[in-house]
């Protein structure tokens, strides 16, 4: 694989991860647990959606084979999807929809952190402002996480279930493959690492004020997102998000 | 409108001789233009009144999300989906501000929710029609808000402050949800296949009726709206709001292409108006009862996200009970 | 229904300007009372900083007594500065 290739690849776990949390986040609108939490909820995925369709237009310009940021996302079956499993997963309850968003925010707002000091300048702009919004999820998903954890008896069984449904597809987000690790050494993407040991020191942190456990390190992890070896839900999420564009082929303009 | 139908508890208009010192006082004042706020004495009635107005035009909001909600996970591209959310949140907002002067009142935003929960609380008929394509959201949006806009411009100037100062934000806010919605027909009428301009029609042809409803019954037929005009809780009249909006969405639709489904609608030279047919108030009267197509999804559906979030809200006012009690420990 | 507690909602739109009364929010500590108020009233970043309090801690003046707290003032006009009048060659002031 070339660097350039390995690039594309990397923007597009970025895109596609936030592209579809976003995804799973609009399909909780009316349905939020209080009205306040409708507004945070739909700016998270506003955010997330905005940011992905910045991560994709740069991919565009590099694979260059016509495709703009629409078609990548709307006319890409699953297995060229790139996203992190952890995102695919489904709402369920409201504990495992804030689980799945902090284990995701933490990973998020530390590689961010680390895009924003890329030697891609590209990549640094577009973390840089990402990073000020995954800063302001990263805090809503861990007050909730605390509020959850620490609240009732109720709360605490349901985070706590949440976080031990969910503990599989954390091994994902930070463990490295090729592509990781061409894109720490070519000063692009962040340290492998120092990624790991952020992600479990900001876990484990607010896990420990919310009291709740957190699964082993060694645990066994599902993975294969970021190569194309998607969970079962993936299909689903885009036989919805894609119906429109893939129903009428022939529309150019919606 | 999005309070279409607002019960006044008054069968009969009191002359100023009838009322007592203080209703004649709050009614110069009414008449003087001066705002009625929260801590100002105000007739039970008026204020029962506003409560129910506020309270129907708030779930209005709520529930309107779900009909535009049924599309933001289908919005076909990523600026569309963008837009759509945008507007979905900002509905979300406008029935928060309009809760929270609703509260200014003295009402509980937690009880009127469970009387619209209950299907004691009313809300716009229009939110019981599905929708059933793409074209829908830009329907509901140059339609829908369109209906919604004409009266809400009016309601700035409606008697109570803190009503009328969420009207102004709202408004404000609310400027670029009919254009994204106009936008969506146009753009599919200029550049969209055969398919896309049916989906237009289609569109047009279930929501036409439904939105002219949404400024509810003749003004004949609502006693309550003249005691809501004396208080100028109402500014004009629904036939007079109707007419508006037939008066200026029908040039909009030409340009668009498309038709109306009446064949009775037609400019009027001599009135200076488009004539147009007679509503079926059967239909109204029966979706507002509970019988339109969506009622019980609609409701069913917000009923389950308050109840089954019931634990989400206890836990954060559980973990804020222990954190005072560290906090005062520590001191 | 136990239910969260509601707070008012001030917001400064601009540096140099006041906090201005927006509205309320529902919240059940003080922390989310700040999320949930920047979330609804500052979406399309409005304000510069918010403040919320408990509406319940709130002492207002009842506007029927307008008269008697404020009409005093209003014959004190020296209390405003155009009770002050200067030449125009002293410009703006």
């Amino acid at each position: 694989m070339t660097q350039q290739e390995a690039l594309q690849e990397y923007l597009l776990r970025m895109a596609d991860s936030g592209m579809i949390l976003a995804q799973r986040l609009s399909e909780l609108v009316g349905k939020a647990p209080a009205l306040e939490e409708e507004l945070a909820s739909s700016n998270v995925a506003l955010d997330l959606i905005g940011q992905a369709r910045n991560w994709y237009e740069y991919a565009a310009e590099l694979i260059d084979d016509g495709r703009d940021a629409d078609k990548l996302v709307f006319l890409r079956d699953a297995h060229d999807y790139r996203n992190l499993l952890m995102v695919e997963q489904p709402n369920d309850d409201y504990a495992v929809t804030m689980a799945r968003q902090f284990f995701f925010d933490v990973w998020h707002y530390f590689t961010l952190k680390a895009l924003s000091n890329s030697k891609d300048e590209r990549i640094a702009t577009i973390a840089a402002k990402a990073v000020k919004e995954a800063t302001y999820h990263l805090r809503r998903s861990s007050e909730w996480v605390k509020r959850m954890g620490d609240g009732t008896e109720e709360s605490h069984r349901r985070i706590q279930d949440a976080f031990n449904l969910l503990w599989r597809f954390t091994g994902e987000l930070i463990t490295p493959d090729d592509i990781d690790h061409a894109m720490f050494e070519a000063g692009i993407g962040p340290d492998p690492q120092q990624l790991k040991q952020d992600w479990f020191g900001m876990v484990r942190e607010v896990a420990a004020q919310a009291t709740l456990a957190v699964g082993e390190e060694d645990a066994w992890m599902y993975m294969g997102g970021k190569t194309g070896e998607h969970t079962e839900h993936l299909g689903h999420i885009l036989a919805v998000m894609q119906f429109l564009p893939r129903a009428y082929p022939d529309a150019t303009t919606w | 409108m999005y309070a279409q139908m607002v019960d006044t508890g008054t069968k009969r208009l009191k002359t100023l001789e009838e009322m007592s010192p203080e209703e004649r006082d709050f009614q110069e004042k009414i008449d003087a233009e001066t705002k009625i706020e929260a801590k100002n004495w105000m007739p039970d009635a008026y204020r029962k009144t506003l409560v129910r107005q506020i309270s129907q035009h708030a779930h209005s909001e709520i529930v309107g999300m779900l009909p535009e909600g049924n599309w933001v996970t289908r919005a076909p591209t990523l600026k569309r989906k963008l837009q759509l959310m945008a507007k979905i949140q900002d509905e979300a907002g406008h029935g928060l501000y309009l809760y929270s002067a609703m509260e200014t009142l003295g009402a509980d935003r937690d009880e009127e929710i469970q009387k619209l929960h209950d299907g004691k609380a009313k809300y716009s008929s229009i939110f019981n029609y599905p929708t059933l394509n793409w074209a829908d959201m830009g329907a509901v949006g140059w339609l829908v808000d369109g209906a919604a806009i004409v009266n809400q411009v009016v309601l700035q100037r409606t008697s109570y402050g803190p009503y009328s100062r969420a009207m102004v934000r709202i408004c404000k806010e609310e400027s670029f949800h009919q254009r994204q919605g106009y936008q969506i027909l146009l753009d599919m009428m200029r550049e969209g296949t055969q398919e896309q301009k049916d989906m237009v029609q289609d569109a047009i042809n279930r929501l036409w009726w439904p939105a002219l409803m949404m400024f509810g019954p003749h003004d004949d037929e609502s006693p309550n709206s003249q005691q809501s005009m004396v208080w100028k809780i109402k500014r004009k009249s629904n036939d007079e709001l109707r007419q508006m909006f037939i008066d200026q969405t029908i040039p909009q639709l030409e340009f668009l292409g498309c038709t109306v489904p009446d064949p009775d609608l037609k400019w009027n030279e001599e009135r200076g108006h488009y004539d147009f047919g007679e509503i079926n108030w059967k239909e109204f009267y029966d979706v507002l009862k509970g019988n339109g197509p969506c009622n019980h999804e609609r409701i069913s559906t917000r009923r389950k996200a308050i109840d089954e979030g019931a634990w989400v809200r206890e836990a954060a006012v559980a973990y804020a009970a222990k954190q005072k009690q560290r906090a005062a420990k520590a001191a | 229904m136990s239910e969260w507690v509601l707070y008012e909602v001030f917001v400064r739109s601009k540096h140099g300007l006041n906090h201005k009364h927006v509205g309320s929010v529902h919240a059940a500590d003080n922390e989310m009372a700040m999320e949930n108020a920047r979330e609804l009233y500052t979406r399309r970043s409005e304000g510069v900083s918010i403040w919320v309090v408990p509406s319940a801690t709130i002492t207002a003046s009842a506007s029927d007594e307008k008269e008697a707290l404020f009409d005093p003032s209003e014959d004190k006009v020296y209390r405003h500065a155009s009770f002050y009048k200067l030449p125009d060659e002293v410009g703006h002031m």
